[in-house]
């Protein structure tokens, strides 16, 4: 069951940007991308970590800043150069509003 | 027996005549009142710039005339024209004539105020004016140039050049303006001024003061300009005396029909002394078309002078201007107008009725030649109205075929800047056969010298040869695109493309916002061309650069203040540990390049402990940036027993002039105090290492994933030098590396002898280079985190856009 909740207005995001939401489980990054649909995603590379928040947005891609990994904002799958995935979270706008889903953030082992 | 046919005047009208007369059909006798023959008296200027010699522009030597047949009397001005007897009399005595030749030219127009017949005051004429201000060059001091039109701005640059300090007063408004309006005159004088010369306008002279010599120019309004040599070049004076004398009919000049016959029978005049339809002419066009015409007239031919539409240029190196055709306001004209302040490019077209009437062109002059054809053909333009201004590059519509963008340049645009080859001459050489790019290399010299135009030679050869015979195009700088590097930075400037979305759009990219590849690159090409105008777009930023701070594995990052030439103070120091210990850094390092690293800090504390460096005076020290890292330094002369020279100082010199400019990667420098080199200057990409006779500044070396040592650039003399080429260095490097290539790669691409010609050998490069880095200076030589510490500035994006901890805590 989704409940969503109001965590910012889509301007508080650069397009082409992300921002970092604070969560039990960890940080999520929020993205925007430049035809202003937004994702969101976990915010560690599967490969080392890196903050995905902080790589360059491109279509609907990620690259990490740390190596190069580019992530599907979609699906959360690496296209390339390694394999993995990253956990994705609900999320839409609504209203010029951006709403997360946090019922999956409550649970104790969303990933 | 051949008619008797006598000219009066050797100068490059009359030599043209002779040129088409062929020999024979007369017996010629030239008279010339210099004691010389023809010579190019268009080249009068770069002889007194000191770039050519004098022999080299002589046009018609002594065996010329004789394998012509021409009898020569140089050096004898002919005094008179007996019209009843048919002879021309000069001091030695009379030659008769069948046929006569006025080719007496014009004079400087002597400004008629006092004291303009004092020694030390010339015009600008033929070469013994040249030689006179040459030997007043040799002596140095200062000259005055009255007159900035073409001829007066010609000596002044040539003079300045010859080391005079050189003022040049204009009556009118502004520079040139015949040719000019008042916004390409207002760049001229810049132009002018960035060179060291001074220019005044609305300047009324009254006199030349002086008592044995000239010694000053004084103006109406009382301002006073000390001159060691005055050159006069208010204008030129059809030389009108004979014919006046002769009771042949003169109006400015002297009056010839189109045939080029003057009012009496059998006497013709050509040049700047006749007037054709009520106009003079100076240029050499015109005159050469009215050699041709009096040729066939004197050949018993039909011929008749059309006047043509002229055009001009400057002959001063490093200044490029075009004009032609009536360009002054008017009812029924409009004017299309684009301007570019960073480049210093002005164009402007003035069109009447749907044609091309006026054109003014300043500081980029490609395309003159097609705007040029449009006016002369009259074509009507209304269907390409929108874009015209832009020029033949921007005619074609929305394209997808690779080689449109090659297309669409025009015959004239300049493919190889080294070199000056134009789209045409390359195009030429593939169909007469030069079917590969060693080929085109051979014959044109295009992408010979630098080779950063190989791609559109590449796709010259392509379009030109059709598809089949089309070699590879070179490989795109990443999947989003098939251009490559110097492709894009090429057109970026040829279209004047200033967003990455344009870049995008006009080079056909085949994602919609590019890649984490692209995109940096884009930026950068964009910043560095379009300096004062380009928007820096952050999320085209890698992460370092974004942040102004370095990632590290764990997602803290380091900070590090700058320390100019690795000098700090005490106060400085107890400022970084004060902020390391309030943001808990758990890493102090002292990092190779001469200051400190705090490691470990935390995204959202980047803005307060920059505020509190800030306040102690530290600024960025951009060690996260394609830019300047460090200028490194040993202590030199200052402290040092086997210093030569104030290393230090020259260091921290070096980095307030260079810091803060952005590169295609990073650059690190380092000045030694003396050969035992401390600084290790020698593998840096800059490196200066000081010895007792000056500076051995070097650069292209590498100590990272490979070694290498530095090539030699120069020695110099003094610090200015060093930190003029410095900043030229550094700018070539910015404008045509590709981005990620550190200099030691660019170096080995381009060629050390092609950056030595720039940088050093060719002078007006190297102040071209120094004068562009400096615009690029004036918006990035600054603290980043000026901006980004203030509290009230601080975008709230360095802390996470929401907390959901506390809440699920509840």
């Amino acid at each position: 069951m989704s409940s969503w909740i109001d965590i910012a207005a889509l301007e508080d995001i650069p397009p082409r940007g992300a921002r970092v939401i604070r969560t039990p489980q960890g940080c999520v990054a929020v993205f925007r991308t430049g035809d202003d649909r937004v994702f969101a995603l976990e915010d560690r590379c599967p490969h080392r970590n890196g903050p995905l928040s902080e790589g360059i947005v491109h279509g609907t891609s990620v690259t990490c800043p740390l190596h190069n990994w580019v992530i599907s904002l979609e699906t959360g799958q690496v296209g390339g150069p390694g394999e993995g995935t990253v956990e994705t979270y609900g999320i839409r706008v609504e209203n010029g509003r951006i709403l997360l889903d946090e019922a999956r953030l409550r649970r104790p082992d969303a990933a | 027996m051949a008619k008797k046919l006598v000219v009066i005047g050797a100068g490059m009208a009359s030599g043209r005549l002779l040129e088409e007369l062929e020999p024979g059909r007369f017996d010629i006798t030239l008279f010339g009142a210099e004691p010389r023959g023809n010579y190019n008296r268009i080249l009068l200027t770069p002889v007194l710039a000191g770039e050519r010699e004098f022999e080299e522009i002589v046009t018609h030597d002594d065996a010329w005339y004789r394998r012509r047949g021409i009898a020569t009397r140089f050096g004898e001005p002919v005094l008179r024209i007996d019209r009843r007897q048919k002879r021309v009399i000069t001091a030695r005595g009379a030659t008769p004539y069948d046929k006569l030749v006025i080719a007496t030219g014009s004079a400087s127009f002597f400004i008629p105020v006092q004291g303009n017949d004092l020694p030390g005051v010339v015009g600008f004429r033929d070469l013994d004016d040249v030689e006179q201000m040459r030997a007043a060059a040799r002596a140095g001091g200062r000259a005055v140039v009255i007159g900035g039109g073409l001829l007066g701005l010609e000596a002044a640059a040539a003079l300045h050049r010859q080391g005079m300090e050189v003022t040049v007063l204009h009556l009118m408004e502004h520079l040139m303006e015949r040719q000019l309006d008042p916004a390409a005159g207002y760049l001229l004088q810049k132009e002018f001024e960035g060179r060291g010369i001074r220019v005044v306008c609305k300047a009324h002279t009254t006199a030349i003061l002086g008592k044995e010599r000239a010694e000053a120019v004084l103006l109406e309004d009382g301002a006073l300009f000390p001159a060691d040599l005055v050159v006069m070049a208010a204008g030129i004076r059809p030389e009108t005396r004979l014919a006046t004398e002769a009771g042949i009919r003169v109006e400015r000049g002297i009056w010839v029909d189109d045939a080029m016959r003057t009012s009496a029978e059998d006497i013709h005049a050509l040049g700047e002394c006749a007037e054709h339809a009520g106009v003079v002419y100076g240029l050499v066009a015109p005159l050469f078309d009215m050699a041709e015409v009096l040729a066939k007239t004197l050949r018993g031919e039909e011929a008749a002078f059309v006047p043509p539409v002229v055009s001009t240029r400057l002959k001063v190196s490093g200044v490029d201007l075009f004009s032609a055709g009536d360009f002054s306001e008017g009812a029924g004209r409009e004017e299309i107008v684009f301007r570019d302040p960073a480049r210093g490019i002005y164009r402007r077209l003035v069109v009447e009725d749907a044609r091309i009437s006026g054109i003014v062109m300043y500081g980029e002059t490609a395309d003159s030649g097609w705007f040029f054809d449009k006016l002369k053909s009259g074509e009507d333009i209304s269907a390409i109205r929108e874009r015209l201004i832009f020029g033949p590059a921007f005619q074609g519509s929305g394209e997808t075929d690779p080689l449109a963008s090659v297309r669409a340049l025009s015959a004239e645009a300049e493919i190889c800047g080294c070199n000056g080859v134009c789209k045409g001459e390359i195009v030429e050489a593939i169909r007469a056969g030069a079917g590969d790019l060693a080929a085109v290399r051979e014959r044109t010299g295009a992408s010979a010298s630098c080779g950063s135009c190989t791609g559109l030679v590449e796709r010259l050869l392509a379009a030109t040869l059709g598809t089949e015979a089309a070699p590879p195009a070179p490989a795109g700088i990443c999947p989003c695109t098939d251009h490559g590097h110097q492709d894009i930075r090429r057109l970026i400037r040829a279209r004047a493309l200033k967003s990455i979305p344009a870049v995008m759009q006009e080079m056909g990219w085949k994602t919609s916002c590019g890649c984490h590849i692209c995109r940096p690159a884009l930026n950068y090409y964009l910043l560095c061309e379009w300096p004062l105008e380009y928007a820096d777009d952050a999320q085209s930023r890698l992460v370092n650069e974004r942040n102004h701070a370095n990632i590290q594995k764990d997602g803290t990052y380091s900070v590090v203040p700058r320390m100019w030439g690795g000098i700090t103070t005490p106060a400085e120091l107890r400022a970084i540990a004060d902020a390391a210990e309030k943001y808990d850094v758990p890493t102090v390092h002292i990092t190779g390049g001469q200051r400190i690293d705090l490691l470990g800090v935390k995204k959202e504390d980047l803005p307060a402990i920059w505020a509190d460096l800030n306040a102690a005076g530290l600024v960025s020290g951009h060690a996260y940036a394609k830019g300047l890292r460090t200028v490194k330094t040993c202590v030199g002369s200052e402290h040092c027993r086997f210093g030569t020279r104030d290393s230090t100082g020259l260091g921290i010199r070096l980095e307030k002039v260079l810091w803060g400019s952005w590169t295609p990667h990073k650059v690190k420098m380092a000045v030694s105090g003396c050969p035992r080199n401390c600084a290790e200057a020698t593998c840096k990409d800059l490196g200066v290492v000081c010895v007792e006779s000056g500076y051995q500044v070097s650069v292209a070396g590498a100590a990272g994933m490979e070694v290498k040592q530095t090539e030699p650039l120069a020695t110099v003399e003094t610090e200015e030098e060093v930190i003029e080429l410095a900043c030229a260095f550094l700018q070539l490097y910015r404008e045509s590396a590709d981005y990620l290539d550190r200099p030691y790669k660019w170096v080995a691409k381009v060629g050390m002898d092609w950056v030595i010609e720039r940088v050093v050998t060719d002078r007006e490069s190297r102040a071209a280079l120094v004068r562009r880095f400096e615009i690029s200076q004036s918006v990035h030589r600054r603290d980043p985190w000026a901006e980004l510490a203030r509290p009230e500035s601080r975008p709230r994006s360095w802390s996470p856009l929401a907390d959901l901890t506390t809440e699920a805590a509840e």
